[in-house]
């Protein structure tokens, strides 16, 4: 029995040590509120943070407003899963279907365009396929399945990875049944993907922006652009504060007020990278 | 080759310009994971002295679900910690995800268990050895398991290493609940992760050379003090 007890007692120990840690955790986490008291949380897409526009028009934000944004850079999908639990006070992202059922759903209000770029298939110099300089997409995909060369795809639910499966609908090729043999899912972020299309000589779909400032291009170069098919619409909601009543709803108003303003749509154009501009604002309603 | 030459270079470049973002990064990757190497030392101590000398029926099965516990896939803890701590889950209202906070309790589910499996084999080893001795001076499993922890305490030292190694190389759990946020919650790890998928290949070796450094000066700092421990002793 007394070995019972000490069991016992050293159970009670180790409970405490939990309870320990998770005070440890609130007060760390005390530290911090004070930080987040006027933050917000912005969930985003992959493409926005890599290429650095975040880094150059947040600082302008918060140096107007003293709002500080936190953003959390992943695939469309999982920005929409972040928001959908209330995880986050502002989604932006591009995918305009899956951004009006998030709305519709009751998830997010006031869904508003805020700008664009555009894809672009990269592939190979010596291109295997054949599609350099082709400006129907849909044509270039089918010589791609044709010729059965290695294309590299994002297979991670992500706007660009919708975007594509898109593509290969309008081509009438289900290129699943080839993944594995030249169709290639590498079910990661944009970057990552651009990595293993430089590793294997494989074409691609890349957001322009992602493209652009990726800093590992090899072998790699834009084969086809300017099909209209290839437009690249990104948008920002707010999570709704109805069904979400934690969020920071004032914050998250004056973030998308200012991104959609004549201000931040400066600063959105204003941001380049090797003097090229990899964004263009039309929160007006202004496309292409 | 090339590359690892670049790297070499980016990572003497950050550390000679003394990159205050870098310094940023490298404090709070020592503030989690040695945060919560702390608190699973509290936690995995105790627990595997107590399997290794308590008799109770399943002691056994704990033992083996311990050692299994050892593997934990990383990105596993974060979901399961992402799930608990989001707005929808049970302890969302605590507003931990996102912050240090959340990182450290990911990283203490993940090696609390390494802690207690490899305390448990080192108490039970120990335990063999003296058994006679202890039972003869009358010494029941407490007074025992404060004895054997204190005389295993020099291999002890480095099963909390292997938690410390664990923790300030594990990548998927910390992405997920911390979201490698700029300035809030980017360590190391994910930072290499980052880099590396913005195509800054030398960059991202660069500064995982830069926490290799960092392991390293962790565990000679414990080496020095357990030796210099280990001397006084005689």
């Amino acid at each position: 029995m007394i070995e019972v007890r000490r069991l016992t007692s050293s159970i009670t120990a180790a409970l405490a040590a939990v309870a320990m840690a998770m005070t440890m955790a609130m007060a760390a986490q005390a530290q911090d509120s004070a930080a987040r008291q006027r933050s917000i949380v912005v969930a985003s897409t992959t493409s926005t943070d890599n290429s650095g526009l975040f880094g150059y028009i947040l600082p302008i934000f918060e140096a107007e407003t003293g709002i500080k944004v936190h953003v959390v850079a992943v695939g469309t999908g999982q920005a929409l899963e972040i928001a959908r639990n209330g995880d986050a006070d502002v989604l932006l992202v591009h995918h305009k279907p899956s951004e009006e059922r998030f709305v519709s759903g009751g998830f997010g209000v006031d869904r508003r365009d805020l700008m664009y770029n555009d894809f672009v298939i990269i592939g190979p110099k010596a291109d295997p396929a054949g599609i350099d300089g082709m400006t129907d997409v849909v044509e270039a995909f089918k010589k791609i399945a044709a010729g059965r060369v290695p294309f590299a795809s994002r297979g991670d639910d992500s706007g660009t990875h919708k975007v594509e499966r898109q593509i290969w609908r309008q081509a009438g090729i289900d290129a699943s049944v080839a993944s594995g043999a030249w169709y290639w899912e590498t079910g990661s972020g944009m970057g990552a993907t651009l990595n293993t299309a430089v590793g294997m000589d494989a074409y691609s779909l890349s957001d322009r922006a992602t493209w652009l400032s990726f800093r590992n291009k090899a072998e790699l170069v834009i084969l086809v652009q300017g099909d209209r098919r290839l437009f690249n619409q990104y948008g920002v909601i707010r999570v709704n504060p109805a069904r979400h009543p934690h969020v920071k709803a004032a914050a998250a108003k004056a973030f998308v007020d200012w991104l959609t303003s004549e201000a931040g749509q400066k600063a959105i154009a204003d941001f380049k990278v090797d003097g090229r501009q990899l964004f263009f604002p039309n929160a007006k309603g202004l496309g292409p | 080759m090339d590359e690892i030459y670049a790297a070499a270079a980016a990572a003497f470049g950050l550390i000679l310009d003394l990159d205050p973002d870098l310094g940023e990064i490298v404090v709070l990757s020592l503030r989690v994971s040695l945060t919560a190497v702390a608190l699973a030392t509290a936690i995995g101590l105790p627990l595997g002295a107590a399997i290794a000398l308590f008799r109770f029926p399943g002691r056994r099965t704990m033992a083996v679900v311990l050692n299994a516990l050892m593997g934990l896939p990383p990105v596993v803890v974060g979901l399961i910690v992402y799930l608990m701590l989001s707005r929808a889950g049970p302890f969302g209202v605590f507003g931990l995800l996102y912050t240090p906070g959340a990182m450290i309790v990911a990283q203490c589910l993940l090696i609390a268990p390494i802690i207690a499996a490899l305390t448990r084999q080192v108490v039970e080893d120990l335990w063999a050895e003296y058994e006679e001795q202890l039972r003869s001076l009358g010494a029941g499993p407490g007074r025992a398991m404060a004895t054997l922890l204190r005389d295993g305490r020099f291999s002890l030292v480095t099963v909390v290493l292997a938690g410390f190694g664990r923790a300030s190389a594990e990548v998927g759990a910390v992405m997920i609940v911390g979201g490698n946020i700029d300035h809030l919650t980017r360590v190391m790890t994910t930072a290499i992760a980052l880099e590396t998928s913005k195509g800054n290949l030398a960059l991202a070796l660069g500064l995982g050379f830069i926490l290799m450094t960092l392991a390293l000066g962790v565990n000679a700092a414990a080496f020095v003090i357990k030796d210099v421990a280990q001397r006084r002793q005689g």
